[in-house]
C-alpha cells in the first residue's frame, strides 16, 4: 500500500517501525553514542532509534537538537527514517543536514496505520511511504 | 514552493552538496512555514557559536561543509574573548575548541566577529524595510523593531544556509501581514535606563511569541529599546514589539489598539530590583548584555573614572566597538573593570566560578541562574558600580 505525504528531507530508507505518541527533544532525551532514548519520563525510555523508521508527532526543546541528529548520524545510530505528524524546523534541519529521509502530513493518520515492527520503505524523494507486509492489524 | 532555475539546480546538486543542503534546508522551512517563495537577504548573523552550545557536534558539521556565503556575515557571541581567553580562566582545552569552530566558520567566507550586536558593526546597518537573516534573540528584536528591517529569528543552520544561498524563505515577520501588534501594553508609569530592560522582563512571559505594541509616558532611546527587546525575547520570545508614537513601523502604519491589553505599573518594576534583595552581596559585576554601545561605553566611563573598582567587573560590547573607542577604554579599564569583546556573561563557561551577580540587564537577569548556574541581582548601571565598590587608596 502506498500512502501520499510531504517531503521535508529527500532520500529513500526501509527498516522497521517504532512509534512513540510523545514529541521528542533530541537535546536531552537521546543519547547522541547510542541512540538510545535517556528520558525516563518518555514513552520510548530505554529503547534504541537507531536504523529504525521513527514515527513521532514532533520534534521539541533546544535547536541544539539538529546538532544532535548530526551526531547520531556521524556514529552510525541515527533513525533510517523519520515520520513525523508535522515536522518543526529542529527535526528538519537535523534530518536534512544527516541525510536521513523525513517525511509528515501522510494522507492517512500513521499511528492508525502502522504498529512497532512493521517493514515500511520512506521514499520522500517520490513523497510516498510504502507498507510492504501489509497491515497487521487485519 | 517557487523556486528559479538556479535556485531548482542548487536544490538538485548542480553546485555541489553544501550549496544542496542549504537550499534543502531553505526550502523545507519554506514548506513548514507556507512561504511562496526565495527572497535575496541583505546580511546574516550565525547562531551556534559557543562550543558551550554546539558541541563537537556542531564543529563536525561545520568542518563538513564547503563554499562561500554570499551576504556579509558575522557570528553570535563565543564562548571566550577571542584574545584575553586565559584573563577570563578559560580551560585551554575550550579555547582549543573554540578556536576550532571560529576558524571552520571563518574557512567559509565569514567575518570572524562575535556579537549580539552587528548592527553597531560596519557592512551591517540595515534599514527600514530590508530583509536579512539573523539569528541572536535581541539582535532579531531590535532589527524588526527599532530599524524596521525584516528577520525571523533563524537557527544556526537556517541562518548559515541563508548566507550561503543569499537567501531565505519568505515567510514569517517577512511578511507585512505577520507584523501587526496583537497585544497592547499600558506602561502607567515613567520609566529610564534600566527600568526598559526590568519592563521586557515582566511583560515578556505573557506576550510569548506575540507581537505587542506599547503605550508609553517616555520616549525611550535606542540604547532603552535595546534592553526592552532583549528582555522580552529572554523571558518570552518576542521578536518584534512596536512603540506608538517611537518605533518606525508604528509610525509609518495606523495601527489599532488591539483588544487584549496587559497594563504595568511601577510597583511590577520596582520588584524586579527587590526581588533578589536576598543575593546579598555580588562577587562579580556585568554589564553589555547585549554587548555596550559607544553612548553606552561612555556613560560607564563618566562612572569609574578617578576610581579603583573593588570587586571584578565585566564591560561586554564588540571587538569592533571597542577599537573604534580606544580612548573610552583606557579610561574603562583603568578603573579595574575588564573589557571583554566576542563574548558575554551568558555564553561563557568563564561566570560559572562565581556564586552570585549583579546585572544591569533583564535578558542577562532571565538567562544566568538557569545557564550559568548563578545568582543574579538586578539594578541600575549606577547601582552596578556601586556594588562593585572603590578601594579606597589613603
Amino acid at each position: 500500500m502506498r500512502i501520499e505525504c510531504r517531503t521535508i528531507a529527500r532520500g529513500i530508507a526501509s527498516g522497521e517501525v517504532l512509534l512513540t505518541h510523545e514529541p521528542i527533544s533530541f537535546l536531552g532525551n537521546v543519547d547522541p553514542q547510542t541512540g538510545i532514548i535517556v528520558e525516563p519520563k518518555h514513552e520510548l525510555y530505554g529503547q534504541s532509534i537507531s536504523g529504525k523508521i521513527l514515527v513521532f508527532p514532533s520534534g521539541k526543546g533546544s535547536t541544539v537538537g539538529s546538532y544532535v541528529i548530526y551526531q547520531l548520524f556521524k556514529n552510525n545510530v541515527a533513525p533510517a527514517a523519520m515520520i513525523n505528524i508535522e515536522s518543526e524546523p529542529i527535526v528538519a534541519v537535523g534530518a536534512i543536514i544527516s541525510e536521513i529521509p523525513l517525511v509528515d502530513k501522510m494522507e492517512k493518520d500513521p499511528f492508525d496505520l502502522l504498529n512497532n515492527g512493521d517493514i515500511i520503505t520512506v521514499d520522500s524523494t517520490g513523497s510516498f511511504v510504502e507498507i510492504d507486509n501489509g497491515s497487521k492489524r487485519d | 514552493m517557487y523556486l528559479t532555475n538556479d535556485e531548482e539546480k542548487m536544490l538538485a546538486g548542480e553546485y555541489g552538496h553544501s550549496l544542496q543542503k542549504a537550499t534543502e534546508i531553505l526550502v523545507a522551512l519554506g514548506d513548514i512555514y507556507g512561504a511562496e517563495r526565495l527572497i535575496p537577504v541583505k546580511s546574516a548573523q550565525i547562531a551556534g557559536v559557543s562550543y558551550k552550545t554546539i558541541g563537537d557536534a556542531g564543529l563536525e558539521w561545520i568542518l563538513d561543509l564547503k563554499g562561500h556565503v554570499k551576504v556579509p556575515s558575522i557570528l553570535n557571541p563565543a564562548g571566550m574573548d577571542i584574545e584575553r581567553w586565559k584573563d577570563m580562566g578559560i580551560e585551554p582545552s575550550f579555547a582549543n575548541k573554540q578556536q576550532k569552530i571560529i576558524e571552520a566558520y571563518a574557512r567559509l567566507g565569514i567575518r570572524t566577529k562575535c556579537t549580539c550586536t552587528p548592527y553597531y558593526l560596519e557592512g551591517f546597518n540595515v534599514g527600514f524595510g530590508d530583509h536579512i537573516a539573523w539569528s541572536e534573540s535581541s539582535a532579531v528584536s531590535y532589527a524588526n523593531s527599532v530599524i524596521g528591517a525584516r528577520t525571523n529569528r533563524e537557527g544556526g543552520p537556517s541562518a548559515l544556509s541563508a548566507a550561503l544561498v543569499g537567501k531565505t524563505a519568505n515567510y514569517g515577520y517577512h511578511l507585512d501581514r505577520m507584523r501587526e501588534p496583537v497585544i497592547a501594553v499600558k506602561v502607567d508609569c515613567r520609566l529610564s535606563g534600566s527600568d526598559y530592560g526590568a519592563l521586557g522582563y515582566v511583560v515578556g512571559k505573557d506576550i510569548g511569541n506575540r507581537v505587542p505594541i506599547f503605550y508609553m509616558q517616555d520616549k525611550p532611546t535606542n540604547d532603552e529599546m535595546k534592553s526592552l527587546g532583549a528582555a522580552m525575547a529572554a523571558s518570552g520570545a518576542v521578536a518584534l514589539y512596536h512603540i506608538e508614537g517611537v518605533t518606525p513601523e508604528a509610525k509609518a502604519n495606523d495601527f489599532a489598539m488591539p483588544c487584549e491589553v496587559i497594563t504595568v505599573e511601577r510597583k511590577q518594576i520596582d520588584e524586579v530590583y527587590q526581588a533578589s534583595t536576598h543575593v546579598r552581596s555580588a562577587d562579580i559585576i556585568t554589564v553589555g548584555c547585549p554587548h555596550c554601545s559607544p553612548e553606552e561605553l561612555e556613560e560607564i566611563a563618566l562612572l569609574v573614572s578617578g576610581k579603583k573598582l573593588k570587586k571584578e567587573m565585566w564591560v561586554c560590547t564588540a571587538r569592533e566597538v571597542a577599537q573604534r573607542y580606544p580612548e573610552l577604554v583606557e579610561r574603562i579599564e583603568k578603573s579595574g573593570a575588564k573589557i571583554v569583546c566576542d563574548t558575554c556573561m551568558v555564553v561563557s563557561p568563564a561566570t560559572n566560578r562565581y556564586s552570585s551577580m549583579t546585572v544591569n540587564s533583564g535578558k542577562a537577569l532571565a538567562y544566568v541562574p538557569s545557564m550559568c548556574k548563578v545568582a543574579a541581582k538586578y539594578a541600575s548601571i549606577e547601582d552596578c558600580v556601586i556594588e562593585a565598590g572603590v578601594i579606597d587608596e589613603d
